[in-house]
């Protein structure tokens, strides 16, 4: 027995093969599982330079060896695919219930290929495995969605993944929704499932998730769920506030983007915090499979409700537009799962274009709906709408800001990396996490290496947040660390709490691979690897590793972080040094050797 | 000398959000916390000005002090 099923579904939607095969034990034991399993095999898979939104291109719905087991937060999936916003590799993380139920059905892993004719869905119990029309969902929002197929597949314990209307008209910023609101959010990977016509997959499962070891995994899961329960942050902090609590913390340190990162501190972020979420609008906790955290929120507006938002979605729709009204926030979000788009992205992308109409770039005439003003709370709820539209200003912000900027000759404007909008973190007054920011493998992301944890949190210890020494070091790590996260099956919260050691005993315990914290760290060191070399296939270089011109060049305005820039070009050097690649960010052969690349 | 205190999180329970205070010159963060009826344990961030400081650290007369508890997310 083991945690790993050792076994792959792989579905052909242009033939309608249907196929299951052995899982290359030699792989997972390389690569773990999740971000970095798939990833290798993506890159072995599809040759360089395919257009992402073909029928060649593949998606990988993927497991990790903890998901599904009793292990603390054992529901996490990855989406991996070529990136439709970026051509990187994408992998976009999920929770809820979708990757445990997977799992139960016996599959490590889902690879979708080809392009099916007509819309369809995957429906898999156990080994019974369809495609079938979807002509009647398509065109339809994430709930409607759901209580559809659930109806159809005839048992209300099925989990269903989906896209909206986002990601049917191929929005470079759609997400894959699961569980109704959680969300595979980044790097477009909805539009990869619309391009091939796959509105959705139900799952349903009725097996049990073995661990190789049951008696020793018992002991270590019960040693972690002790760590992450006695840890502040994660026994207390995240699950009386989820992320939201960040919302204060950030704007205090002056680091908190306002108006499309013009300015570092929001005047009004109280009202926008986690403290006065939990005042106003909390019902409950929602927390994913098997999760002793339970960050996740339930909030609920003029009576409707829905899972979030969180500290990324609460900075996006709000201080980025310069908002300070929750309830619109909040009804932002619900629009956003609903229609299948990143919030990040999406909330980053109007406040883009509200940067565009303050500098006259955008047209009064073209503005064909609220004002896209700073501060405009109507404006973040029906802009977001309209980027379900296949025409007009709310098609093209649906392209995410990059293309919308460029559109309008002003490419300087889109706060991104690679095409990808930055998370809620102002890296002039953070160096470490800026330089994650630029070498992060999909782009401007904050969850590959959060470097927000020592450098603000103090956590695992309290760096000083504009220092350049030990940075590189500290990048990388945390980068490889989380990889091996990712590759695991659980969530990446837990490492408040829990590290290399622990992450290895639990692997081992449920898997029989003996793997030892150095084994975990060389796997996420593994996948960062294959990762970067898909990427330079691609053609990206050194020149991409890099940061908007604004975060540079333009020295904070105002308040505790006023008068920096960001440091980068004196620490790309040493992060490629200390990574083991040459001067132009390549990985040496000596590295790749090492890696077993 | 006056000093704004802002509190978050958990801190604000049967406290305040934000107060400007009044302590003699001399007195560090530990001794504000001392006086809030904060024990040590609970506070995991301590901003100065926005600058991350440790416990010990004087005060001056017009700083703004903001006091967290382990908190965390992503
Ligand atoms: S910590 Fe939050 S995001 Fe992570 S598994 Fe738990 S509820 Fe889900």
């Amino acid at each position: 027995m083991s945690s790993i099923l050792g076994k792959v579904l792989r579905v052909n939607l242009s033939t309608g093969a249907i196929a299951t095969e052995a899982l290359s034990a030699e792989l997972s034991k390389a690569y773990i599982g999740g971000r970095g399993l798939a990833g290798k095999m993506l890159a072995d898979e599809i040759p360089a330079g395919i257009d992402a939104l073909s029928e060649e291109n593949k998606l990988f719905f993927v497991t990790g060896p903890l998901t599904g087991t009793a292990a603390p937060t054992g529901g996490r999936y990855m989406v991996v695919t070529k990136s439709p916003l970026n051509n990187v590799i994408a992998s976009s993380n999920s929770g809820g219930f979708w990757g445990a139920e997977l799992k139960f059905a016996g599959y490590d892993v889902v690879i979708v290929e080809g392009k099916a004719k007509e819309p369809v869905y995957i429906a898999i119990k156990d080994d019974e495995v369809e495609i079938r029309p979807a002509d009647k969902l398509w065109g339809k929002k994430s709930n409607e969605t759901t209580d559809m197929l659930l109806e159809e597949f005839g048992d209300p314990k099925a989990r269903v993944l989906n896209i909206g209307p986002a990601g049917e008209n191929l929005s470079r910023i759609a997400c894959i929704i699961n569980d109704r609101w959680r969300a595979a959010g980044r790097s477009g990977v909805g539009a990869v499932m619309g391009s091939k016509n796959l509105k959705a997959i139900v799952v349903r499962g009725s097996q049990k998730v073995e661990a190789a070891d049951p008696d020793k995994f018992k002991a270590v899961v019960s040693d972690a769920i002790k760590k992450i329960k006695e840890n502040g942050v994660t026994g207390q902090g995240l699950p009386a506030y989820g992320t939201a609590v960040l919302v204060n913390i950030i704007n205090e340190s002056g680091i908190f983007p306002t108006n499309n990162f013009q300015e570092g501190v929001f005047p009004l972020a109280e009202e926008i915090s986690g403290e006065a979420l939990a005042e106003k609008y909390l019902k409950k906790k929602d927390p994913c499979f098997r999760c002793p955290i339970a960050c996740g929120r339930y909030c609920e507006v003029d009576g409707e409700g829905g899972g979030g938002p969180e500290y990324e979605t609460l900075w996006a729709y709000g201080s980025d537009c310069g908002v300070s009204d929750l309830k619109a926030i909040i009804k932002a979000n619900n629009v956003c799962n609903e229609i299948g788009v990143d919030t990040i992205s999406a909330g980053a992308t109007i406040a883009a274009a509200m940067e565009l109409v303050q500098r006259g770039y955008i047209k009064p005439e073209e503005v064909t709906g609220p004002a896209l003003t700073w501060g405009n709370a109507e404006a973040i709820v029906e802009w977001t709408k309209k980027m379900a539209d296949t025409e007009g200003l709310g098609a093209k912000m649906a392209m995410g800001s990059a293309r919308l900027t460029e559109a309008y000759g002003a490419p300087e404007l889109s706060m991104a990396v690679k095409k990808l909008e930055l998370p809620a973190y102002d890296p002039r007054g953070l160096a470490g996490h800026g330089l994650q920011y630029a070498t992060a493998n999909r782009g401007g992301c904050h969850v590959r290496g959060y470097m927000v944890s020592p450098e603000i949190l103090g956590v695992p210890e309290k760096l000083d947040r504009f220092a350049i020494d030990g940075k590189a070091e500290w990048v990388k790590i945390f980068q490889d660390i989380t990889a091996a996260i990712d590759s695991a099956g659980i969530c990446l919260f837990t490492s408040f709490a829990i590290g290399a050691q622990e992450y290895a005993d639990l692997l081992t315990a449920a898997t029989g691979i003996a793997y030892s914290a150095e084994d975990v760290l060389a796997a996420g060191e593994r996948c960062f690897n294959v990762e970067r070399m898909f990427n330079l296939a691609e053609g990206y270089s050194i020149a991409d590793d890099t940061l908007p011109k604004r975060l540079l060049e333009d020295p904070m305005p105002d308040g505790p972080t006023k008068g920096y820039v960001h440091p980068l070009k004196e620490m790309l050097p040493k992060y490629y040094e200390v990574r083991g690649w040459d001067a132009q960010g390549i990985p040496t052969e000596e590295k790749k050797k090492a890696l077993g690349l | 000398m006056q000093v704004t205190v802002k509190l978050f999180a958990t801190l604000r329970t049967n406290r305040f959000k934000v107060k400007v205070l009044d302590y003699s010159s001399g007195t560090t963060i530990l001794d504000v916390a001392r006086d809030l009826d904060i024990p040590k344990e609970e506070l995991a961030l301590t901003l100065v000005n926005g600058i991350s400081v440790e416990v010990d650290h004087e005060i001056r007369d017009g700083d703004t002090l903001s006091l967290f508890p382990p908190v965390g997310g992503g």
